[in-house]
């Protein structure tokens, strides 16, 4: 089967989907590839490093996409100017095709993709599991977002990142907020702190306080006791109104004390959140610099313009959208090898010909048509939290375990009930029959219960076996018992059956005093 | 002396025997609480004596002597880790001294009764007797286990929970029988049999409960004894031998509750025994994990680049008699500026509070020896966690795999830590018999070996 690498088309677009290397891996799958003239230009990747890595150049645009049988893309199909076609349309068809498509947002590019019997997997859609890391585009763009995001704000930040002090005086080193610590925050806290800034760090998502601390920042914590915004695959959900005030009374402040600010902060399927006013901006000192990494779905701050470098109340404000394109090299190495991986999973027997396996949670995942089908969205992915049942409990088992549960908690509350009966009929059986002499005793009796519960808790766990010792050489009081009944023991047998009592009774004082002593002894600070 | 002098002496000594359970509160009053309690049994013997009128003082010096003598110098033997089986063995002699004494005094009894105070007084003797019997004999099982010469795994007759019945309900009869005679003799026979039976109960009770429930046995059989006692002091008439029971009696009852909880089972369940034979497949472990083992040299290089170590110990610690030398490692870590601290679990051991007692002994600071409530999330800032011999208080299967026979159990949260190092013997299941996942975990480490070869590896690494 032939694998096509189309020229990105999209403006300024200079990523390539497979470079020379990644050929060389994916001929080795049983695969042939052709690869379009000038393909990996941009991203300096000449043709005769294609050719030399055994692929076959296509004679034009055209002619490549009509004879590949597997499209490598980076961005998603699209009107192709220059031939008056659709992508999808210069396609064969019923061939596959690999890139970006973004399916929430382009359904008439499913649609399209669908009619001609072309089989896509979405890269955008992989499942966020373990297994998927190894394929996983979006974190590796990010990544190379977040470090050149730093890049850019040292750019047109006119001060030194570290702090100096020089013969021609003192510098202070910068200050950085990043906002959201996904792969692309991270990736900008750690470029920013290796510079030398000062970098902080927000969150909704408490568990990434780690995360944040161990690349180099300091994590900044919003005091609102339990709410944790971590929603599902490992993404942030929206907050409560309240948090949201605190959040930005929080900005509000940092903003006026920072010198670059880094926002990165996504919500799956929402546009991106607001989280710097032009209040913010205005607060800002001279020449302070904010980079939007979420500038493609609308911005975090109100001001950015996407893809474009804006200057707004002496601020720089830099939302460029193409940040990954701007290190094409890097950035098609890292794009290639995940496809490179992808098709690895797709090709099992290493014989050239993709099988698309629906069972597969990761294959399943990525395919956003099958043939003629559009299977987007997915059915809703396993949690990585849910427990795994054992083996052989068979999946109904649920509803019985919480019948039994209630049927246990009825059962407690009749014990309880009984048992609260039988001590009142005890106690009233003991009022009534019992002789007086007897009423003293058991009344004593009760109080020491009592008193023994309330002293027992107050025991440190610590000292739980002298407590056992102790008591234990206590109950050997019983040896009173034993001596009375030897000192009036007129009966031989009832002599020597106290003598042994006083006997072993004293055994147990002595040896349980001496040994809680011995214990106690050894507890020191 | 006067019998309101007697009376006053015994208000004294169930003060300081109060006193003595408080004292034991902190660690700085627990030394004075324990002399509370031996001026405690002091003042109750002196007045006990003085207020004898009849003869027989010599005897009772003799056997008092003689016996506080013995035990002391059994006490100063005893090693450190025998403890569990030495407290088991004194209970049991609470056990036969009830036994003993409600014999006597229900052939002799110290002052006649008549009525409704005799029956009432007939049912004292014969619980007595009975719990005295089961604690007799169940302590001395209890010891056997916890000194090895009995198999610490439980025996389960077929039927069991039967027998048992049989046994309470024969022994309810003879009760029934036995109030009902006049006759001396057939009355002696009746509490024979029934001690017999009680007997009997008493080791099969104790038969049937697994070596990791120990803990909870112990307690409960402390709290029997002093139940036992209490019932003598009813059928004495004597307030002192009630109170002192029923302090004993309560603190054993809580113990046991506090014990059952740390393992997230019922107490009626642990009484029954036949734990860890049921459910040991369940929780099967994917078949293609495996362990990665790890030398004891690399240890030292782990524990050298930490910050922050957690050593958490079990019972094999004790089995290995390895805790002079985690002392010693504790003492060079600490030196070199690590945060050295213990995590014990509630149930770690086979006697409540065991392992504070062994880090005690081997000279470790108890400022540093945490509970598991007080350490659970420190874990996750921690470096590195060694475990000593412990299995089933470390196994994240109670926590993460509700199929789990130990699921829902609270446990060291070990696995959150960025290295786990657990010393092992082997590759066998802790006493529940469930296989512990924490060992295929990424961040976890095998050092194979008996724990005291390994640490006494440690230490010298470590110093070198």
């Amino acid at each position: 089967m032939k694998l096509g690498i189309p020229k990105e088309i999209f403006t300024d677009e200079k990523r390539v989907a497979a470079t020379p290397p990644s050929v060389h891996k994916l001929i080795d799958l049983g695969y042939e590839v052709i690869v379009e003239p000038g393909a990996g230009e941009a991203a300096h990747y000449q043709d005769d490093a294609y050719e030399h890595a055994g692929a076959t150049l296509a004679v034009d645009t055209k002619s490549l996409w009509q004879e590949a049988d597997f499209i490598l893309k980076v961005r998603a199909p699209m009107e192709n100017p220059a031939l008056g076609l659709h992508e999808a349309d210069l396609m064969k068809e019923g061939a596959y095709l690999a890139s970006y498509i973004w399916p929430a947002q382009n359904a008439d590019l499913l649609e399209k993709l669908a009619a001609r019997h072309i089989t896509s997997f979405a890269i955008d859609s992989l499942p966020r599991i373990s297994r998927a890391q190894k394929m996983d585009a979006l974190s590796a763009m990010a990544n190379i977002a977040g470090y050149r995001a730093v890049i850019e704000a040292a750019n047109h930040f006119g001060r030194f990142f570290t702090g100096q002090v020089t013969a021609a005086g003192k510098v202070p080193p910068a200050k950085v907020m990043v906002i959201g610590a996904g792969v692309a925050g991270l990736a900008a806290v750690g470029a920013a702190n290796s510079l030398g800034a000062v970098v902080r760090a927000f969150d909704t998502r408490l568990e990434v306080k780690e995360q944040i601390e161990s690349m180099g920042a300091q994590f900044l914590e919003l005091d609102f006791g339990d709410e944790d915004g971590s929603g599902s695959g490992g993404y942030a959900k929206q907050m409560s109104d309240e948090f949201i005030q605190a959040e930005m009374a929080l900005f509000a402040e940092q903003a006026r004390e920072v010198d670059i600010i880094i926002t990165t902060a996504l919500i799956p399927g929402k546009p991106a959140p607001k989280l710097i006013t032009e209040d913010m901006v205005k607060s800002m000192k001279p020449g302070s610099v904010i980079v939007d990494l979420a500038s493609e779905r609308g911005g975090n701050c109100e001001l950015t313009e996407p893809g474009k470098v804006a200057q707004k109340h002496d601020v720089t404000l830099i939302g460029y959208t193409d940040l990954p394109s701007r290190m094409a090299k890097v950035a098609s190495d890292l794009y290639s090898t995940n496809l490179f991986h992808l098709i690895t999973e797709l090709t099992p027997e290493k014989d050239g010909v993709p099988v698309v396996d629906m069972e597969d949670e990761v294959i399943r995942g990525l395919t956003v048509v099958n043939g003629k089908d559009i299977t987007w969205p997915p059915p809703a992915p396993k949690s990585a939290v849910s427990p795994k049942p054992a083996p052989g409990t068979e999946e109904p088992a649920v509803p019985e375990t919480k019948k039994s549960g209630k049927a246990a908690a009825t059962g407690k509350v009749i014990g309880k009930l009984a048992l609260l009966a039988v001590t009142a009929a005890a106690l009233y059986g003991v009022g009534a029959y019992a002789p007086e002499s007897f009423l003293s005793h058991f009344t004593v009796f009760v109080l020491a219960c009592f008193i023994g519960w309330q002293v027992i808790w107050n025991v440190t766990p610590s000292l739980h076996t002298p407590l056992m010792s102790v008591t234990n050489a206590i109950s050997g009081i019983i040896v009173i018992g034993a001596m009375l009944h030897l000192a009036q023991a007129e009966n031989i047998a009832v002599g020597i059956m106290a003598f042994v009592a006083v006997l072993i009774a004293s055994i147990n004082v002595g040896g349980g005093f001496r040994v809680t002593h011995r214990m106690l002894k050894m507890f020191r600070k | 002396m006067s019998t309101g002098l007697v009376s006053v002496a015994y208000v004294v000594a169930s003060v300081l025997f109060i006193l003595s359970l408080g004292g034991l509160s902190h660690q700085e009053s627990a030394r004075r609480g324990n002399w509370y309690g031996v001026a405690g049994i002091l003042i109750a013997l002196v007045a006990t004596v003085a207020g004898v009128t009849g003869g027989g003082l010599i005897a009772i010096a003799i056997a008092v002597l003689l016996g506080a003598a013995g035990g002391i110098l059994i006490a100063n033997r005893v090693e450190m880790t025998q403890m569990p089986q030495l407290v088991a063995l004194l209970h049991s002699f609470v056990g036969l001294a009830a036994v003993l004494v409600g014999f006597a005094g229900y052939i002799e009894p110290l002052k006649a009764t008549t009525g409704t105070e005799h029956t009432i007084k007939l049912v004292e003797v014969f619980v007595g007797i009975f719990i005295g019997a089961i604690t007799f004999t169940g302590s001395l099982v209890a010891c056997g286990k916890l000194d090895g010469r009995i198999d610490s795994k439980p025996l389960t007759l077929p039927g069991r929970h039967l027998m048992n019945l049989a046994a309470v309900i024969a022994s309810v009869a003879l009760g029934a029988w036995f109030l009902g005679t006049d006759s001396m003799t057939l009355g002696i026979v009746a509490l024979v049999v029934m001690t017999l039976i009680a007997s009997a109960l008493g080791v099969h009770l104790i038969m049937a409960i697994g070596g990791a429930d120990m803990p909870v046995v112990v307690s409960m059989l402390n709290s029997y004894s002093g139940w036992a006692a209490a019932s003598i002091g009813f059928m004495l008439g004597n307030d002192l031998l009630i109170v002192t029971g029923a302090l004993v009696g309560s603190s054993g009852a809580i113990l046991s509750y506090i014990m059952c909880r740390a393992m997230n089972r019922s107490f009626i369940s642990v009484i029954l025994g036949g734990f860890g034979q049921s459910g040991g497949s369940s929780a099967a472990v994917d078949g293609d994990q495996s362990v990665q083992e790890i030398s004891a040299d690399d240890v030292c290089e782990e524990l050298r680049n930490s910050d922050s170590v957690i050593i958490v110990p079990g019972y094999g610690m004790a089995v290995a008699q390895a805790q002079n030398g985690v002392s010693d490692m504790t003492k060079i870590l600490r030196d070199k500026g690590v945060n050295v601290r213990f995590g014990i679990h509630p149930v770690a051991g086979r006697l409540p509070g065991h392992m504070n007692v062994l880090l005690a002994e081997a000279h470790v600071p108890y400022d540093i020896v945490l509970e598991m409530d007080e350490i659970n999330e420190d874990f996750p800032e921690t470096d590195v966690v060694l475990v000593i011999g412990a299995n089933d208080t470390v196994n994240p299967a109670a926590a993460e795999d509700p199929g789990s026979p130990i699921a829902g159990m609270p446990v060291l949260e070990v696995w959150k830590a960025r290295t786990v190092v657990i010393l092992k013997r082997g590759m066998a299941t802790g006493y529940s018999g469930v296989e512990n996942p924490l060992f295929f975990k990424d961040n976890a480490h095998m050092l194979f070996g008996d724990a005291k070869d390994s640490i006494d590896k440690l230490v010298s690494g470590l110093r070198g």
